[in-house]
């Protein structure tokens, strides 16, 4: 699925919410891009941002809960919160394929 | 220092609260699904934002703001033009399970970025949260959502804001909220209720708790119509009302007379009972008749009768009720008990009353509220009811049906200590007929007559007869008449008699008159021979001396034959 994305791009753009600099947001980093070094394909992009920083897009993104990371994948959201510790959740929350290897 | 408070805008609710939610609190009201959970909210903002100036956000997780400007509006709520006014903010927080997943620890620092963000961008003074249950099932692991509820509250607090969480009622007893949300809101908690009893729904209201403050602790009645959520009026429960010593009359001259010469006390609650048929809506027609003439407003309330029924009827005893209603003195309201709840009812006639402010309010008949085992709620309402008009001075007039075989003196609705005067009307069942009597039970604060009064239906009104007292009391119907006849031929024949014995003195003077001339001409004529004898005397002395010897001899001829014949007679 991952192998012939549409061409719009937003798909291979990972965006991730954090709150501050608080030890879960960090984590949340960090994670991330453990996980796009490890298992994505190279044209994923991470965007991070920092929602006090930007508040206004708390409403249009439909964000409650922090860390999230947000996903558009044919018009729809695929969201994984959390400290995204568990890497194949965040794989299977925001249905993305491993690259191969 | 007193606790402030925020007017919530709903009639009622900010008297049992003694002047709405603590402000800058969080308040939680919870109740089922229906509730009007969500219209309190929505009516708590837009009271703030239209009497105080206060903004206020309206953070829903269940509907869309579309949805809810399509809801509030068709309740009386403008949101659109709230919005507009930069006054609310809606904000729909989509919470969807399915298209979440979780991985790791997680906070809700989003939500309180994003409901700080639209706090300060209208500067918002009132929160509302709708629901919590929809937040607390849309996201994973509800220890987390739990834990940063509590911290929600806390920071709505720090911020100032007065907040209204809404919670779905708990399954389990003892339980106010499914989610146990009471522990995390300790300020002000209000019950929402809705139950079925006889098939008739009834909402009901309670303030369970208010840290810091006297709060009315019953369950309130409220009704939800088209212009909110409405509280029954509870300050009205007083006893402290003023009275007038204005007398109003009751239309029908007869039974003024009865009370004291002059009618009702204006303000006063007045009832009429009776079986079936004996009157008692052409009694309460006189007095709407009476009313409106004297330039008071009457709203009518008919719960058994259509309004044209009504008009029908009392114009065949000359009571021409659609006129008065043309003229605008008069407001005819039918509906039949059933079609709604005894809450709305009470709340329909005062709305009803502060929109037409009548002098006077007539409801015929009250006990057809009464259905198998409500006695004491429908005496609950009538005593608001009773309350509430006393307040306004406004006249209350009730009729009231006594099903046959019951006690007369006894209401359906046992309001009978609520009401001032007490009318009863009454079949008299005497000689092979039916009549009506009517009589007074009690009128506080008057003399009143102890007589039961017969009264007519004629064409032209309410006839109250004068009473005929007869050998055995008073007398009603032909007995009456009867009794009217025979006093009228006893009139006659001793109005006969007098000019009888008129005549006959007439002709006695007028004998004793002749008999008085005629004595009186014979004693004349005694006089006149005496003197006719005396006179040759009473000529002259000289005359008697001269030529005595004749009249000597006549005088001793006429004088001593009586005592010659003595002397003859004499032995």
């Amino acid at each position: 699925m991952a192998a012939n994305p549409p061409p719009e791009g937003s798909d291979w753009t990972l965006r991730l919410f954090i709150a501050g600099q608080t030890p879960h947001s960090l984590q949340a980093v960090i994670n991330l891009h453990r996980l796009r070094a490890e298992r994505l394909d190279a044209r994923y992009r991470l965007e991070v941002i920092d929602l006090y920083q930007q508040p206004y897009l708390a409403q249009g993104e439909q964000l409650v809960a922090l860390p999230a990371v947000v996903r558009h994948v044919c018009g729809s959201v695929r969201m994984v919160i959390g400290d995204l510790s568990d890497a194949d959740h965040v794989m299977a929350g925001l249905n993305l394929s491993p690259k191969k290897a | 220092m007193r606790l402030d408070k925020s007017s919530t805008g709903i009639q009622g609710l900010d008297e049992i609260t003694g002047g709405g939610v603590p402000r800058g609190h969080p308040t939680l009201v919870c109740g089922g699904a229906g509730c009007g959970k969500t219209l309190l909210g929505m009516q708590f903002l837009a009271h703030g934002a239209l009497a105080y100036g206060e903004p206020g956000v309206f953070l829903t997780f269940e509907e869309t703001a579309a949805d809810l400007a399509i809801n509030m509006g068709s309740l009386g709520i403008d949101l659109d033009d709230l919005t507009a006014r930069r006054l609310l903010l809606i904000d729909f927080v989509r919470t969807e399970r399915s298209e979440i997943a979780q991985s790791g620890v997680y906070d809700l620092e989003g939500l309180f970025i994003r409901l700080g963000f639209s706090i300060e961008s209208i500067g918002a003074k009132r929160v509302v949260l709708d629901s919590m249950e929809a937040l607390l099932s849309g996201l994973p692991s509800e220890q987390i959502v739990r834990a940063e509820l509590r911290r929600m509250f806390l920071w709505l607090r720090d911020k100032g804001m007065t907040a209204i969480i809404t919670g779905e009622s708990g399954n389990q007893a003892g339980q106010l909220t499914r989610q146990g949300l009471e522990e995390y809101v300790s300020d002000c908690v209000i019950v929402l209720d809705n139950r079925v009893k006889d098939m008739i729904s009834a909402r009901r209201l309670r303030v369970v708790k208010y840290r810091g403050s006297s709060h009315g602790a019953n369950e309130y009645p409220f009704l939800i119509d088209e212009d909110g959520i409405k509280v029954l009026p509870v300050t009205s429960l007083g006893l402290q009302h003023e009275v007038s010593l204005e007398r109003v009359s009751s239309g029908v001259a007869g039974l003024d007379a009865m009370l004291g010469g002059a009618g009702f006390f204006r303000g006063s609650s007045v009832l009429v009972s009776g079986a079936a048929g004996t009157g008692k809506s052409s009694l309460a027609a006189h007095f709407t008749a009476a009313a409106c003439k004297r330039g008071e407003r009457v709203l009518y309330f008919a719960f058994e009768e259509s309004c044209s029924q009504i008009t029908r009827n009392m114009a065949s005893i000359g009571i021409d009720m659609a006129a008065l209603v043309a003229q605008g003195m008069l407001r005819l309201h039918a509906s039949r008990p059933t079609l709604t709840g005894l809450e709305m009812h009470l709340i329909t006639i005062l709305k009803e009353i502060d929109r037409f402010d009548p002098g006077s309010v007539v409801l015929d008949p009250l006990n057809s509220f009464v259905t198998a085992d409500n006695e004491y709620e429908v005496k609950m309402m009538l005593l608001r009811l009773v309350d509430a008009l006393k307040c306004r001075q406004i006249t209350g007039y009730f009729t009231s049906l006594t099903e046959g075989g019951r006690p007369l003196e006894q209401t359906d609705v046992s309001v009978s200590s609520l009401i001032d005067t007490w009318l009863l009307v009454r079949e008299v069942e005497s000689g092979g007929e039916r009549n009506r009597g009517l009589c007074i039970l009690k009128s506080r604060g008057m003399s009143h007559s102890n007589q039961i009064r017969e009264f007519t239906l004629t064409d032209h009104g309410i006839d109250l007869r004068a009473t005929a007292i007869g050998t055995d009391g008073a007398m009603i119907g032909s007995a009456r008449e009867e009794r009217e006849a025979h006093t009228r031929v006893l009139r006659r024949g001793h109005e006969q008699d007098i000019e009888r014995k008129h005549n006959e003195l007439i002709l006695r003077r007028a004998a004793t008159e002749a008999q008085i001339a005629a004595i009186r001409a014979e004693s004349l004529a005694q006089e006149a021979m005496v003197l006719g004898h005396v006179e040759p005397y009473a000529v002259s002395d000289g005359a008697r001396h001269a030529s005595g010897s004749d009249g000597l001899a006549a005088s001793h001829n006429a004088l001593p034959t009586d005592a010659a014949d003595g002397s003859q007679s004499t032995p």
